[in-house]
């Protein structure tokens, strides 16, 4: 498992392995917004949590495709799947899904109290966005392998892995950007939301892989 | 340990391909599949391992052991596509799949010494030529031991030399053992080698 996870991890860092892909993205995203908003720093500082919660989000999905795509393309997955016995499947998945936040959704994470500052944002509000960028983003990811299994043997899946997924994603940003908010703005809870975004994490981890290991038991061909 | 056939049935997108296959292989034999492009060869081998559902009959194996209960578990399954990263050196793809697989007889520089590859394990895979890749994915079979070889067209792309190393590669699998089941055109040169013509049906 943690050979997966080092050659899944060293993968990403190799040319077109996609680690920096999200993090540009991100960096455009987050970049333009000021400038469509407008020089109003009020008003950035408040929907800043949620813009970088957005960014996030959708960066996230636009690597998922490759997750089990490109071990499909040189047949690396038959062989994952035929390692049942040895490995079940759902923990080859997990670690897959992990490899993947660690090195593709990760540096997402790192860049977002950068990017908080573009957005005229509290250091406090940073801090807690990014603090639940690193608890809530494992859940997209989790939820995202199952949709990349279903979507596997499409040759242009990666727009229909984001429609199925997006929906699902949606508690994970409520709860992600009320916590945020729940930080700078002063009535509003930080605790309650936060536990819920890491229930939700917890949750997904178990049930993303288990989707996934099932649609790619009876998706290969 | 064995693998036996009954009555077996593949099917292709709900077409049937082949059906009413038997065999059965002990310890030390061979299968040498051959038939015209799509009579199923590759898609029997897939319903061997398990990545294909059977369609009709069974196939069993008997007498793995706890190590190796099922086919999938005791098989190296050596497909059309090598399974390997074009982006990582050779050797961190077969420490990989050695790593993941459980170790096996050979150690991975003494594998690809074996296969005529000695000296190129730190090349990234997507440097090889055509044969220089399909003999890393040999290679794999040797990094991990598992009782049964599942192999699909394995000498494709590779020159009159490495065949004939593949050939002793297969018989010292055998004397050891082992069971080979190989989908071919071409002559793989295992001695007592058993063969199954696969026609199209109808």
């Amino acid at each position: 498992m943690l050979a997966l996870f080092l050659r899944d991890i060293r993968l990403s860092i190799h040319a077109g392995g996609g680690a920096l892909t999200g993090v540009i993205f991100f960096l455009a995203v987050i970049a333009t917004i000021p400038f469509g908003v407008g020089p109003d720093l009020r008003l950035l500082a408040r929907i800043g949590p949620a813009i970088l919660w957005i960014a996030a989000l959708l960066a996230c999905l636009l690597g998922l495709d490759r997750l089990f795509q490109a071990d499909r393309e040189d047949g690396s997955l038959d062989l994952l799947v035929l390692g049942n016995n040895r490995h079940m499947l759902a923990l080859t998945v997990l670690t897959k899904c992990l490899a993947h936040w660690a090195g593709s959704v990760l540096p997402l994470v790192i860049a977002a109290p950068l990017l908080g500052l573009f957005m005229n944002m509290e250091p406090i509000g940073i801090g807690a966005t990014a603090l639940t960028l690193l608890v809530g983003t494992p859940a997209i990811t989790f939820i995202g392998a199952a949709g990349a299994a279903v979507a596997v043997a499409l040759p242009r899946g990666g727009l229909l892995i984001s429609v199925l997924v997006l929906p699902l994603t949606i508690p994970v940003l409520i709860f992600g950007v009320s916590a945020s908010y729940g930080a700078v703005a002063d009535p509003d809870p930080f605790l309650q939301p936060f536990l819920i975004l890491a229930a939700l994490t917890l949750f997904l981890a178990v049930l993303g892989p288990v989707a996934a290991a099932l649609a790619l038991r009876h998706g290969t061909d | 340990m064995r693998l036996i056939a009954e009555n077996l049935g593949g099917e292709r997108g709900g077409e049937t391909v082949f059906s009413g296959i038997e065999f059965a292989l002990g310890e030390g034999q061979a299968l040498v599949v051959t038939g015209p492009n799509g009579a199923g060869k590759s898609t029997l081998l897939r319903i061997i391992a398990g990545l294909l559902p059977v369609a009709a009959g069974r196939v069993r194996f008997e007498g793995g052991g706890e190590d190796f209960p099922s086919a999938a578990s005791a098989c190296h399954y050596l497909g059309h596509l090598n399974a390997m990263k074009t982006a990582l050196s050779v050797t961190e793809n077969l420490c990989f799949w050695r790593d993941f697989s459980g170790a096996g007889s050979a150690g991975v520089e003494e594998a690809l010494e074996t296969l005529g590859l000695g000296g190129i394990g730190h090349l990234p895979f997507g440097y090889l030529s055509t044969g220089q890749r399909r003999r890393a994915a040999i290679a794999k079979l040797l990094v991990s031991h598992r009782p049964l070889w599942l192999l699909d067209e394995p000498t494709a792309g590779l020159d009159k030399a490495s065949e004939e190393r593949f050939g002793e590669l297969m018989g010292k699998h055998l004397e050891s053992g082992g069971i080979v089941v190989a989908a071919t055109h071409l002559p793989l040169g295992i001695e007592g080698a058993r063969e199954l013509v696969m026609g199209m049906v109808g």
